[in-house]
């Protein structure tokens, strides 16, 4: 073997854990983070495709309320406006969504964790590119249907005022951001619980209400819809679903981005408390 | 790269584990949806060693001695329940970035290798997460590939690589960094055995090389017997031997082999005589002899037996081990070695 090993570090040389050295040491891995992401969609390929055929509820949805819908209006909804919600709708689940429950679940049970940890690099921020790295995949499987959006319902779209699209655009990165840090938080209760897939699952059902990803939140009984707008699903999915389809004027989605960042930041200190708690309790089973 | 007193520091440490007990039933099943009972089980108690730079020690113990707790605890991944670590002069369960920078702990039973992309798409990511420059990254994997005869295995699949394959290729991740401690949890576990003796003088080189400390449990002596010249003995989590395998050797189990070749049949009566027979077949005897006796037995069988070949060993260490475990031998410490002894 040629060459020597590097100068020993110790803990007085600073290659500390600092939010902004740990920030600037993600930054430079992330490229390289990203680039093996996508290996790893693309060598998964058939999973991916599957779990595409899996997420088909907003078209069943649509095909139900379109039928309602010949017979006449339904609340503001007429037909073409059923098109563009679950169309928009599925688009920006697919985009914001991410699998990291089941991940963490399963490597802090299986004890697989362990390797993350043992980098030195936080484990979420290699998480976070693994699913970021997924986009490209999505996005070239969302570009037909979004054709078709626009084509169906391009007047209604937010596209037509800049103003509404880039809060659009905002309030799709703060979507998939705020279910990150959800599902950190739910990932992580594993380290306290045997059953944190069953509290994800109760989770689930009440995203599938309250998010508007099964009926548009107008459609639900008013006090539901009342508790479904001031709940962190509503910046989930139905805020910017919304605000692309031309239900949110520009000063309705104003304040819900000013909620969707403030639940951004809440849920991200409460993933990053119970990570931080469950880490101490981790046993690393196996080995 | 000196540390004021070992590159490992251990003092005192205790793991308590709370373990959920139920016993089988329905109704036990239903009770505990309500009221959990649990245990405390103490992995590891009261134990204190340290490890010297370059130092390569073998750590002993039967299954769920606490050897693995102990690792997962130096490497960070455990927070212990009493007691103070140091590696490297850090607090690993701290695990700062310059701490894991320094370590790696080798799971035999774990693999870090991304299963369905190449071994190479792993390196690249160690390389950006540890900050290796690409030059030398890429020169390190060409002379880890070199020395474990890896060749182009690492832009195959690792799902398509051979167990043994598979762990030559994680090692090279292990080492990507060059780490200057090395936690070795069963690293040979599974391979055959050319495999095995090649990890074993692939882990000396790099221990010459890199002046690295190792810590290695495994349950094939062989490994420490060749690779380590101290061994840290634990048993129930606490500390049963510290120092010189020799010296564990002859401490539990003094009396020397006298193997024999021979060229005719012999009576066993008349191998008897000379000494204890532990075995005789295919023309082959092994005898066990004290110390003192083994000039005269030698050549009492010289002079009797038509003795072709003769050597004399050691016993087995897993007899030593299993002799120690079993308690037949008061638990003792040996001297501790001195700093540079193992390297």
């Amino acid at each position: 073997m040629t060459g020597g090993p590097p100068a020993p570090v110790r803990a007085a040389d600073g290659d500390g854990g600092s939010f902004g050295a740990s920030l600037r040491r993600a930054a430079r891995a992330y490229p390289t983070l990203l680039r093996v992401g996508l290996s790893e969609v693309v060598a998964y390929r058939a999973e991916f495709i599957v779990w595409i055929l899996t997420t088909n509820m907003p078209f069943v949805m649509l095909a139900i309320w379109h039928a309602v819908s010949t017979e006449g209006s339904v609340g503001r909804f007429g037909s073409t406006d059923f098109v563009a919600y679950y169309l928009g709708g599925w688009v920006i689940r697919l985009l914001t969504s991410t699998w990291l429950v089941w991940e963490l679940s399963m490597e802090i049970r299986g004890g697989t964790l362990s390797t993350r940890l043992l980098r030195p690099l936080h484990p979420l921020y290699a998480l976070s590119a693994q699913h970021l790295a997924a986009l490209p995949m999505r996005a070239l499987v969302v570009t037909p249907v979004v054709a078709a959006l626009i084509a169906a319902a391009g007047d209604r779209l937010a596209i037509r005022d800049p103003r509404l699209l880039a809060v659009f655009l905002v309030s799709l990165v703060g979507a998939w951001l705020l279910i990150f840090f959800t599902m950190v938080l739910l990932g992580s209760l594993a380290f306290f619980l045997e059953s944190s897939i069953g509290v994800f699952e109760l989770w689930l059902a009440l995203h599938s209400i309250l998010s508007g990803y099964l009926v548009p939140l107008d459609l639900l009984p008013r006090w539901v819809a009342r508790i479904a707008r001031v709940s962190p699903f509503d910046s989930m999915l139905a805020f910017p679903l919304e605000t692309l389809v031309g239900l949110r004027d520009l000063r309705a989605a104003l304040g819900s981005l000013a909620m969707q960042w403030m639940y951004i930041g809440l849920m991200a200190l409460l993933g990053l408390a119970v990570w931080r708690r469950g880490v101490r309790r981790y046993v690393a089973f196996g080995g | 790269m000196s540390y004021a007193c070992g590159v490992v520091e251990v003092s005192a440490l205790s793991k308590t584990y709370r373990v959920h007990r139920r016993p089988p039933g329905v109704w036990a099943a239903l009770r505990s949806v309500f009221r959990r009972h649990t245990e405390p089980v103490q992995a590891v108690a009261d134990l204190s060693f340290h490890i010297a730079a370059g130092e390569r020690v073998g750590f002993l113990g039967p299954n769920g001695a606490g050897k693995t707790t102990t690792l997962k605890i130096l490497a960070g991944l455990l927070h212990p329940t009493a007691g103070t670590v140091r590696v490297a002069g850090f607090v690993p369960f701290e695990r700062s970035p310059a701490f894991l920078k320094q370590i790696t702990l080798v799971m035999g039973q774990k693999q870090q290798l991304l299963w369905d992309l190449p071994p190479s798409e792993t390196y690249a990511m160690n390389r950006a997460i540890y900050e290796v420059p690409k030059a030398d990254a890429e020169a390190t994997v060409r002379e880890l590939s070199a020395l474990l005869e890896v060749g182009d295995l690492i832009h195959k699949p690792t799902r398509q690589l051979s167990l043994g394959e598979r762990m030559k290729c994680e090692l090279i991740a292990a080492l990507l960094h060059k780490p200057r401690v090395l936690f070795l949890d069963e690293p040979t576990i599974g391979l055959d055995v050319s495999m095995q003796a090649k990890m074993r003088e692939f882990i000396r080189a790099y221990n010459a090389q890199y002046g690295a400390s190792v810590l290695l449990t495994s349950h094939y002596m062989d490994d420490v017997t060749a690779l380590c010249p101290r061994v840290i003995v634990i048993d129930h989590g606490r500390l049963i031997y510290d120092g010189d395998l020799k010296a564990l050797v002859r401490r539990v189990r003094p009396d020397k082999r006298l193997t024999f070749r021979l060229s005719a049949p012999v009576e066993r009566a008349a191998l008897e005589r000379l000494a204890p027979v532990v075995s005789h077949a295919d023309g082959q005897a092994v005898l066990t002899v004290a110390p003192e006796r083994l000039n005269t037995t030698v050549q009492a069988a010289l002079s009797t037996l038509p003795i072709v070949d003769l050597s004399v060993e050691d016993p087995p260490l897993e007899e030593v081990m299993r002799e120690l475990f079993r308690g037949a031998v008061a638990p003792a410490s040996g001297p501790a070695p001195q700093t540079g002894d193992a390297a």
